[in-house]
């Protein structure tokens, strides 16, 4: 029991780490007249977020656990109930694991920042990330980690490949639909501002996801010790997949490359951490690096401005994810799998429908409520600024500020 | 007295400003430009999009000379920045009207 707290303690401070990583694997890539402002949503991210789980983001969430339902009410707004006793039967205190899963739904809100990337007004920004993790991550929240509809139906989600990556993909994908391309985009170039800050953030990441999936187990256990292990090894592979379609299509291997990789395979590993063994992890990475490098064209396809490649890293990379699990479940690495899956001995097809409809069904849920909600926040207060702030920066122009200030007379 | 302005490759500053140095020059002023000529730029590549970067990082380097310095100095330049490849850069040289050392109030051949 203090092992498991130790290890949950311990891990919700590694999933915290991954939003400061995330606002630098997204800032390099911006120009460097909106590095801050990239930061800012990031950091921002935390500073909202964390008080809106506690006021009413948890209770949505985690309240009525494992009613098999959609949502979890009001019971627990501002935290009531929620102390250091083990009330939810998970055998750590109730308020470590409202901590612990606080982490996730400020960084969840937070993928989103690269696909609007140099365009959206801070305060839409602020209060679509708001509405959106009450309204959609909560109740995903609840449907999948809280024993809600999607759990109770059979479908897996170790560490959120549905809940945290094809749900924030989906409010991408909505979100650069609503704001159009950035200006100039396709005509002027823009190039990452610096791409060592990118290479920095991905380390950071990696490092955090360990806490992400391992600590989903929830225990320090042997599932822990396996969703570490994949959570290593997956990222990895999918580097070597990523490189491998670049070098063969574009005679290069890229340092965007080999970081973009990785985080595909800390994506794709997330659904299916902690229930599947190491050699799947590797066949599942690689096979995401390669899958994620090739759905970069569907932007280009489709004509959206999706500035740092979000749909095809964490929707893509989520779907990936969350299907995969109906190929590789296995009950020998968590009894928790009740159909192993398809490629697995004595497994069957009947994981992989539910993973099929949950990973639909959150996707759609999603992405229709990510419009709706954005179409009133534009025709309110307008979701893109306009394009004087645009040609500036948004740093200096919303934030009054400069990321670098080197060669200033 | 003449300006000589030469625009080189960033890698042959040190060459060039040690043989300068040699040939006794008192004083150079550098400044890191960027431009384009025959070289014209390069592509990058980021996630499979490519993108034509059409200024290339250089060094301009000014030197004031006498009118009798003046080929020496070009010479030693030019050798010192040449590498053969394309991207070499330049050196042109233009008419000066007046020097003055700001410290000392010295004026023409004797403030170079």
């Amino acid at each position: 029991m203090e092992g498991n707290i130790a290890w949950v303690l311990m891990s919700t401070a590694l999933v915290l780490f991954m939003t400061p990583g995330l606002a630098f694997f997204y800032g390099g890539m911006v120009r460097s007249k909106n590095f801050l402002a990239m930061l800012m949503q990031n950091f921002f991210a935390i500073g909202l977020l964390a008080v809106l789980w506690v006021v009413v983001g948890y209770s949505i969430a985690f309240g009525r656990f494992g009613d098999g339902g959609w949502f979890g009410g009001f019971g627990h707004v501002g935290f009531k109930g929620v102390g250091t006793a083990a009330h939810l039967g998970l055998g750590i205190p109730d308020v470590l694991f409202a901590a612990f899963q606080m982490t996730f739904a400020i960084i969840t809100p937070a993928l989103i920042t690269g696909a609007t990337a140099d365009r959206l007004k801070f305060g839409a920004y602020a209060v679509f990330i708001g509405a959106w993790s009450l309204l959609v991550y909560s109740p995903v929240a609840h449907w999948v980690f809280a024993g809600g509809w999607i759990a109770k139906m059979g479908a897996l989600d170790f560490a959120g490949g549905a809940v945290v990556h094809i749900n924030a993909g989906a409010a991408a994908l909505a979100l650069v639909l609503l704001l159009g391309p950035r200006k100039g985009h396709g005509k002027e170039p823009m190039p990452p501002h610096a791409l060592p800050w990118t290479l920095l953030g991905t380390g950071i990441l990696y490092f955090g996801w360990f806490g992400f999936n391992a600590g989903s187990a929830l225990a320090a256990n042997g599932i822990a010790a396996q969703a570490l292990m994949n959570t290593l090894v997956a990222p990895a592979a999918a580097m070597l997949g990523w490189l491998l379609l670049e070098r063969v299509k574009g005679k290069h291997t890229t340092t965007l490359g080999a970081a973009s990789g990785a985080v595909a395979g800390m994506v794709a590993i997330t659904p299916c951490a902690g229930f599947v063994g190491t050699m799947p992890a590797v066949i599942i990475g690689f096979l995401a690096g390669a899958l994620c490098y090739l759905a970069l064209t569907i932007k280009a396809v489709v004509g959206l401005d999706d500035a740092l490649d979000v749909l095809a890293v964490h929707l893509v990379g989520g779907l990936f994810g969350s299907v995969a699990l109906g190929f590789f479940a296995d009950p020998a690495v968590n009894a928790a799998v009740r159909h192993p899956g398809l490629l697995i001995s004595g497994g069957g097809i009947a994981l992989l429908v539910d993973q099929v409809v949950a990973a639909v069904v959150v996707c759609g849920f999603s992405l229709v409520a990510s419009l709706i909600l954005g179409k009133i926040i534009d025709v309110v207060i307008g979701l893109r600024v306009d394009e004087d702030t645009e040609d500036v920066g948004l740093d200096q122009s919303l934030h009054v500020e400069s990321a670098y200030a080197f060669g200033d007379l | 007295m003449k300006l000589i302005t030469a625009v080189v490759k960033p890698f042959r500053l040190d060459e060039v400003k040690a043989a300068l140095k040699d040939a006794g020059i008192a004083g150079i002023t550098v400044g890191e430009v960027q431009g384009f000529g025959r070289q014209s730029g390069h592509t990058e590549v980021y996630r499979g999009t490519e993108y034509q970067i059409d200024f290339v990082p250089k060094i301009r380097l000014e030197v004031l000379a006498s009118d009798e310095q003046v080929e020496q100095l070009v010479d030693v330049i030019s050798a010192a920045a040449r590498t053969g490849k394309i991207g070499d850069g330049k050196i042109w040289v233009t008419p000066v009207e007046q020097v003055l050392r700001i410290r000392t109030g010295e004026q023409g051949p004797d403030a170079i």
